[in-house]
């Protein structure tokens, strides 16, 4: 009961302190909103993706983008913003000083987690506004729709709060966080079907890509953003929204293990 | 019978074959401040740290509040204060709002408002922490040390980086906490400091404790005895003796008057330290060539 009523009141204090850095602000919470309004300015002209031979079907860039950008969000408010502010907070003294009070370690997560499920929501809520207003991309309309948009946002958020806790492990000292996590998140960005076309990959990096949460993570929303004739440009010609639920349940399984193996209050005794 | 609430029997904590830790013993009894004294890598932040269940010991048994600390649980870490010698960043968070949030994590808190006045952050409450100075910074350490209520305060340095009001202020705050009935374990560089706020101290040279008791016998007898300086024939005089009155009123009978440069002083806890870890450094050093 007080683990709970901790973490809420740890929740509330970590998006206080989120919402007043305002690199963070920039980086992981704006960047996604940021991304899709330069590629929708840049290729304005170009016409739209997917058309038919007779014409129909196809869609704006922005349109396109959007699926993309709403995964990269879910991945940056939870793989780099944590991962980077876990780790400066061991490399400043700041989980010292909570390792000394009779903070439970749950609570913690609990306000970490807390803190991103409800910026994200935030930032995909903006995203989208931004997209339908901004661009007038058309967002859809069958409850069905929202509802896998529901389980591939919760269940891919959550996963990414627990890659990032263990990756916080990662940085030797809080000041390399930034330079080691960006790296990271920025390649799996460019190789999993967010900033570039993943149907036009080839089949190697395909597979590789297809190894981290990303890629399914981005596969699932485009099931809920792009329309139907957009399927069978998947690789498997397929949605698959049964190896989206099994991938990010195995990544969830693996980031929960190295968490458990990783966490430390303090690097003790170095 | 009450047990004190810090034990510490033969604590040693080695890293690969360095000693950091080299076979301590002391309590520390209720309602008591204690000072551990000693040069910087002697080993006091090492025992501090261990006493707080931040590091393993390799050796030796140690009870804080009767429990030993690598397996003290949520409930016993809510009887501490801790104040850590390196400032915990938290800086986009005001005074008010960071050591209201830490209130929040203990069961029987001390209120906001008036710790803030009692570390002279009045002020400052509603400024956020990045925009303090070093100094308030540590008032804030402080703060977030003594918000808990703690029966055991840890203090590691905590006056490095305040000015001279400042650390009367902290004093007053100490003996405020003393009177309320809080056991303190304090280290510190600053002599005077231990000299005004310790019952007892101990001193500790290259992992061992070469003195423990009360403030005003440390270094024993021979450590206190007074000296007399004067000067004769244009060259300064002086002599150790037990009797300084008795050799003053000599000088001045030989004077046949007032005694040129005449002072009388007892060698204060910073004049018995200093010769204290001098020898025993010494000590060390020759022990090693020996070896």
């Amino acid at each position: 009961m007080r683990t709970l009523q901790l973490g809420t009141s740890r929740i509330g204090y970590e998006l206080k302190v989120y919402f007043r850095q305002g690199d963070t602000v920039f980086f992981t919470f704006l960047f996604p909103i940021m991304m899709l309004s330069i590629f929708a300015v840049a290729f304005s002209t170009s016409g739209n993706i997917g058309t038919a031979p007779d014409g129909s079907g196809g869609i704006t860039v922005a349109s396109f983008y959007v699926p993309g950008m709403v995964a990269a969000g879910m991945l940056l408010s939870g793989v780099q913003n944590l991962a980077v502010d876990i780790a400066a907070e061991k490399g400043d003294g700041t989980l010292k000083r909570l390792g000394g009070t009779p903070l439970p370690v749950f609570s913690y997560f609990m306000g970490k987690i807390g803190m991103v499920l409800l910026s994200s929501v935030f930032q995909v809520a903006l995203l989208l506004l931004v997209a339908r207003v901004a661009f007038n991309v058309e967002l859809p309309s069958e409850p069905s729709k929202w509802l896998t948009f529901a389980w591939v946002f919760l269940f891919g958020v959550i996963t990414s709060c627990v890659l990032g806790i263990a990756l916080s492990a990662l940085p030797r000292t809080g000041k390399s966080a930034t330079a080691v996590i960006i790296p990271l998140v920025l390649v799996l960005q460019f190789i999993s079907g967010v900033y570039l076309n993943f149907s036009q990959l080839p089949g190697w990096l395909q597979n590789f890509a297809s190894i981290f949460p990303l890629k399914w993570m981005a596969q699932g929303m485009r099931s809920v953003f792009l329309p139907a004739s957009f399927e069978a440009a998947e690789p498997s010609g397929a949605w698959d929204l049964g190896l989206v639920a099994l991938v990010l349940g195995v990544w969830l399984v693996v980031g929960l293990a190295l968490c458990k193996m990783t966490f430390k209050w303090i690097r003790k005794d170095t | 019978m009450t047990t004190s609430p810090v034990q510490v029997r033969d604590l040693q904590k080695f890293y690969g074959s360095f000693k950091a830790v080299d076979g301590i013993s002391f309590d520390i009894h209720e309602g008591e401040t204690f000072a551990l004294l000693g040069p910087n890598g002697a080993g006091k932040s090492t025992t501090i740290e261990i006493l707080e269940g931040y590091r393993n010991k390799t050796s030796g048994d140690v009870h804080v509040l009767g429990v030993e600390p690598s397996r003290g649980g949520l409930d016993w870490k809510a009887q501490l204060g801790i104040v850590l010698q390196s400032t915990g960043e938290s800086g986009n968070v005001s005074v008010v709002e960071q050591l209201t949030h830490f209130a929040g994590y203990y069961p029987h808190p001390r209120n906001v408002s008036d710790v803030i006045e009692a570390v002279g952050l009045g002020s400052k409450a509603k400024t956020r922490i990045s925009k303090l100075s070093g100094g308030q910074r540590r008032r804030v350490d402080v703060a977030l040390g003594i918000i808990g209520r703690p029966k055991l305060l840890f203090l590691d340095e905590p006056t490095t980086g305040f000015d001279p009001e400042a650390r009367r202020q902290f004093w007053d705050l100490i003996n405020q906490l003393k009177a309320e009935g809080t056991t303190i374990l304090l280290t510190t560089h600053y002599l005077d400091e231990a000299a005004t706020l310790a019952d007892r101290a101990g001193v500790i040279v290259g992992g061992k404790l070469v003195d423990i008791g009360p403030i005003d016998a440390i270094g024993g007898a021979s450590a206190r005895v007074p000296l007399v300086r004067w000067r004769q024939d244009g060259v300064v005089r002086s002599e150790r003796t037990a009797e300084p009155a008795t050799l003053a009123a000599r000088l001045y009978a030989e004077a046949g008057g007032e005694v040129d440069g005449l002072e009388i002083t007892r060698p204060s806890l910073e004049d018995i330290y200093l010769d204290m870890v001098g020898n025993h450094s010494t000590a060390l050093k020759t022990a090693e060539e020996n070896a």
